[in-house]
């Protein structure tokens, strides 16, 4: 299997590795995968009061494309709103990293741990101003 | 010049003994002559050094040198063996046939191939540590059963089957055994002369001689037949026609000779190599050996590294020359098929790696190894989300994993809320 540059840097080089605490309230995590698929990737957000993600770290069990595909994906996701980030697509992943056909599995992988991660931070946070809401009067 | 990788491969293929290399070398230029030919001196030389070898060859496996056949390797002989003597015996004592899972795939597409031909088989599952469970092969046998193939040492886990227990119970039963034993030549003792097996495969390029040639033994005594598969003029007593390929068959014949020569001293040295690879890397935690350790050949290791993934292990062992439990050339990684027979989960499957120690390796080879398996075991383990869970106590098996198309399913009503 020959890789190209960018996932060999990324598989040498993995930027972002490591976690947040899933429990803080800033914190978005993202669990995808399967370990019988051989591809398992935790992705963590941190978002600012404003909306912005400004931290992102990864954990990744999988191939080499997978790992470079998640570690691509935290540089990305820094400075992005959640909006913004639901707009990043596995296709650019995949041309960022110029994966072979076999590979684009762990660029929608990808994807769908960025959708996870922020779909958790959105339902820890929902909750939570739903409470506060209540006091105000409807819109 | 970028630094070879440490070869630990040797059980996929040895590089030829330079004493192997140098006896060849004459027969491809001037000593060339065909060995059938009769009518001069090219061809009694020649006919001669195909004879040497033959009691080369025989020397090593106790047979005589007329029970040996030439062939272009172990996966020409599993398919000489298998279809030539089902093919004889078939029609008179009956079309069923008992192998094994983590039989080579030589022995497995030939059996399947025959199936296709209107046979039936059945594929035994070995037990946990690889090896024939005899109550079930007593079980599995029946009256038309006409052949029972099981290799002496299996390629990827290195265990030694007991052929002798189950080579006298095909006896007793009138049924033909045949043995692969492409991987056991020159690492375990083989006595023809004794072991009630029929037919036994050998190939020459797993014992430090060339690619491209075998052997296949045919007993005499009981004397077994067999169907030719391949067609012509007639050659190695209508087993198997072809012009014999002299340097091939000289190359085989001496590094057969060196391996009986040498065995003993050799494998004591292999041994201790294989052993000090196993001593260090067993103290990496969730380090599993694949195999028995007892009824092993002494130099195979199979371990299996738990919360890391198979292809970026083998990605991040490129300094080793070594194969993998998970071959990724296709679409979809696949497990091996031998781990899976022994029952090991897909996970330990995938990030297996098959040592296997060799003439030229050394001791700083060994620590080299162990060295870089560790640290690189040790940074995948960081990256890994499955450590971290295995680290905090739980038990993985009872995650539900949320596949991707479930979690985009998710993100996406949630979106639309
Ligand atoms: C057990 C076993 N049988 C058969 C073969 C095939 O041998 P050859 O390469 O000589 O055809 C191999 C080697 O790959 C083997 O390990």
């Amino acid at each position: 299997m020959a890789y190209s540059d960018k996932v060999l840097d990324h598989y040498e080089n993995p930027r972002n590795v490591g976690s947040f605490d899933q429990e803080d309230q800033d914190v978005g995590t993202g669990m995808v995968g399967a370990p019988a698929c051989g591809d398992v990737m935790k992705l963590q957000i941190k978002v600012s009061d404003d909306g912005v993600i400004e931290d992102a770290k990864f954990k990744t069990y999988g191939c080499g494309s997978a790992i470079a595909s998640s570690s691509l994906v935290t540089e990305m996701l820094k400075g992005k709103t959640l909006d913004q980030a639901l707009d990043i697509k596995n296709t650019h992943i995949a041309e960022e990293l110029a994966l072979p056909p076999v590979k684009i599995h762990c660029s929608v992988l990808a994807e769908d741990a960025i959708r996870a991660a922020i779909t958790d931070y959105r339902s820890k946070n929902e909750t939570e101003t739903a409470g506060y809401d209540a006091c105000k009067p409807a819109a | 010049m970028e630094r070879q990788p440490v070869y630990l491969d040797y059980s996929a293929t040895t590089p030829v003994d330079p004493r192997v290399a140098e006896k060849m070398i004459p027969y491809l230029t001037q000593l060339f002559g065909n060995p059938a030919s009769r009518s001069h001196a090219y061809g009694w030389d020649a006919e001669k050094a195909v004879d040497t070898a033959r009691e080369q060859v025989a020397a090593l496996v106790n047979c005589d040198p007329k029970e040996l056949v030439w062939t272009s390797g172990a996966t020409e002989s599993n398919n000489l063996a298998i279809k030539g003597a089902a093919n004889f015996y078939g029609p008179a004592k009956g079309k069923h046939m008992i192998t094994v899972k983590t039989e080579h795939k030589a022995v497995l597409d030939t059996v399947r191939e025959l199936e296709r031909q209107g046979f039936s088989a059945t594929y035994l599952s070995p037990m946990e540590n690889g090896l024939v469970n005899l109550d079930e092969l007593k079980a599995a046998i029946r009256p038309d059963t006409v052949l029972v193939s099981v290799m002496l040492v299996n390629n990827e886990i290195g265990v030694i089957q007991d052929v002798v227990a189950i080579g006298n119970l095909c006896r007793e039963k009138g049924i033909i055994f045949h043995v692969d034993a492409a991987q056991a030549t020159g690492k375990v003792d083989i006595d023809l002369a004794k072991l009630p097996v029929d037919l036994m495969s050998f190939s020459a390029h797993k014992t430090y001689g060339p690619k491209g040639i075998g052997a296949l033994y045919v007993s005499r005594k009981p004397r077994v037949r067999l169907e030719a598969q391949m067609h012509g003029g007639g050659h190695e007593r209508g087993f198997r026609s072809g012009t014999l390929p002299v340097h091939q068959i000289v190359g085989m014949g001496e590094a057969f000779r060196i391996a009986k020569e040498e065995m003993a001293e050799e494998n004591a040295r292999i041994r201790a190599l294989r052993d000090r690879l196993w001593a260090g890397l067993s103290g990496i935690e969730e380090a599993y050996l694949n195999g028995d350790l007892e009824q092993r050949v002494p130099h195979n290791l199979n371990v299996s590294f738990n919360f890391v993934e198979g292809e970026s292990l083998m990605m991040a062992v490129k300094d080793l020359a070594v194969s993998s439990g998970s071959a990724c050339t296709s679409a979809s990684l696949e497990p091996s098929y031998v781990l899976k027979a022994i029952g090991r989960e897909d996970e330990l499957a995938h990030s297996s790696i098959r040592f296997s120690v060799g003439r030229y390796t050394t001791e700083q080879d060994i620590d080299f190894a162990i060295n870089l398996i560790k640290s690189k075991v040790g940074i995948l383990r960081d990256l890994s989300p499955l450590w971290d869970m295995f680290k905090a106590g739980i038990d993985l098996s009872t995650v539900s994993w949320v596949h991707g198309t479930e979690s985009h399913r998710e993100a996406e009503t949630a979106a639309a809320h």
